[in-house]
């Protein structure tokens, strides 16, 4: 395998109604920041990766016209994914790993707030059987942390308290969108939103967009001081169907961070990509996960900032940034895509 | 054949969601001038072209397109069709011709319906203008134009719009 790692990260703030930005007003701002924070110019990018989602745009090939915020001619090599940046990132791993080119820049941006975001969401799920019944993307959630609370592992205090702690921890990231100190017991005291859910349990609805690059051996080393090398990566499916397995158990995030080498070393920082509090819950237990052992979430997480698309890139945006910055030496991120923890990608990264 | 051995062969799931879109900071200059009959480009400031309506970047320089333009909307049309079927949602009555429009100052073309001439008449080179809707339909949309119509003015050389066909 070749040695790649994330040399460059960019983030624009994650705001309701994008800031009166569109996708491609952003896509530009966090491409030119990647670009610039490492010393590359435009046609020193061999490989250009992106992930969106047209439904939440509402506009058909909007990640085409998004194309034009990284300057797409003279005609590039190029190429989408209808999914979370992180998979987009997956992608530019692997053609990396061709040992043609030496760089790519992986970019995804979501306007997560231009529809009824839980309507939009209700899109991805099976168009025969279950799409048909509308359940939001909150009801699929509430489904899912029913079955959590009935396994009784867990309380409503329990995921309380992952609200909290996110939030807590996100008001040191300028870029989040929903922060601050609340007390477990007080949140508790809400009404349901969709029982068990309350409103603290579930993630802003946040425009936004991130942008990573990648490099390669050598060409890694001049584009940062210190790289976050990627030494373990891996996606997992569960099945789609909602009814077809157990929404509390996660085996592809189980199976991803197993093949990814999670439990190989001590982890310094855990990025977790769990919109939804018991989402986290789930994936502490579900990927061995010990929340006292390492720096979990710094960031804040989705629940601090939730652009559709973009939350989960961010996730190995930020465990990479803080490799590059000198304040870990061993870090792991998730991302997931698809309802209810379908799809899972691990990340474990590295410095030297 | 009895119902239990037919196959299924249609299932209605109807859909509807519904957005407010943001148009982004560059595209709100443009659906603003229509609402007062005026074409906004925008201007990239790297290479110069002139695209209408704004795309937010320039897809050659990777740069926003800073600055407006105002056009007369005066324009060339580069190529055209003309639609004679009938379809669900049609707004005019068949046959009617779309072109591409290049406006003078503009280095994108745009896309609009050609009117208040035979479609056997519309030409590759034809010289056209806007035709704007009554002031109490104007807003912010590119159907505050009509159509374009004829200008008069002499056919445009080919070599003026062949980069753009």
């Amino acid at each position: 395998m070749r040695d790649v790692a994330i040399v460059g990260f960019a983030q624009v703030p994650n705001l309701r109604r994008g800031g009166g930005r569109d996708g491609v007003e952003m896509v530009l701002e966090v491409a030119n920041a990647v670009r610039t924070q490492t010393g590359l110019d435009k046609d020193e990018i061999g490989f250009t990766v992106s992930g969106s989602c047209d439904f939440l745009r509402g506009a058909p090939f909007a990640f085409v016209m998004a194309l034009d915020g990284v300057g797409p001619f003279p005609p590039i090599a190029e190429s989408h994914v209808e999914m979370d940046g992180a998979w987009a990132l997956y992608e530019a791993w692997v053609r990396l790993q061709h040992g043609d080119i030496d760089t790519a820049l992986v970019y995804c941006f979501g306007i997560s707030s231009a529809g009824d975001l839980p309507d939009v969401m209700t899109m991805q799920l099976d168009p025969y059987t279950v799409a048909p019944l509308w359940p939001d993307a909150v009801s699929v959630a509430a489904l899912q942390a029913r079955a959590l609370l009935d396994g009784g592992r867990y309380s409503e205090r329990d995921m309380a308290e992952v609200a909290s702690a996110n939030r807590r921890r996100g008001q040191g990231n300028p870029y989040a969108h929903l922060t601050g100190d609340f007390d477990p017991e007080a949140l508790l005291a809400d009404p349901y939103l969709v029982a068990p859910l309350r409103r603290h349990d579930c993630p802003p609805i946040s425009d936004g967009a991130c942008a990573v690059i990648l490099a390669a051996g050598d060409k890694a080393k001049a584009c940062a001081e210190r790289p976050a090398w990627i030494r373990g990566i891996d996606h997992r499916i569960d099945p789609h169907h909602l009814g077809s397995r157990d929404l509390t158990a996660c085996a592809s995030a189980s199976l991803a961070a197993e093949a990814a080498g999670v439990g190989a070393d001590k982890l310094d920082v855990v990025e977790l990509h769990a919109p939804f509090t018991h989402q986290e819950l789930i994936l502490r237990d579900a990927m061995g996960i010990d929340a006292d052992a390492v720096q979990l979430n710094p960031s804040g997480g989705a629940l601090c900032a939730n652009p559709i698309m973009v939350a989960g890139l961010t996730r190995l945006g930020e465990a990479a940034q803080r490799i590059m910055d000198g304040d870990a030496d061993r870090a792991m991120a998730h991302a997931t895509s698809g309802p209810a923890l379908q799809q899972n990608l691990v990340c474990v990264m590295e410095g030297e | 054949m009895s119902d239990e051995k037919k196959p299924v062969t249609r299932l209605n799931t109807p859909v509807r969601l519904e957005y407010t879109i943001q148009p982004g900071r560059e595209l709100t200059g443009f659906l603003r001038g229509m609402m007062a009959r005026r074409i906004v480009g925008r201007r990239c400031p790297e290479c110069s072209l002139v695209y209408v309506p704004p795309r937010g970047a320039c897809p050659t320089c990777g740069v926003s397109t800073a600055s407006d333009a105002v056009l007369d909307g005066n324009g060339t049309v580069t190529t055209f069709c003309v639609v004679h079927i009938p379809f669900e949602g049609q707004r005019l009555k068949p046959p009617y011709a779309c072109a591409w429009v290049l406006l003078d100052g503009a280095d994108s073309t745009l896309l609009h319906i050609i009117g208040n001439v035979d479609v056997e008449e519309v030409r590759m080179g034809m010289r056209v203008k806007p035709v704007w809707v009554p002031d109490e339909e104007l807003g912010p949309t590119l159907e505050s134009i009509a159509y374009f119509e004829p200008s008069g003015q002499p056919d445009a050389e080919y070599d003026t719009y062949k980069e753009h066909l």
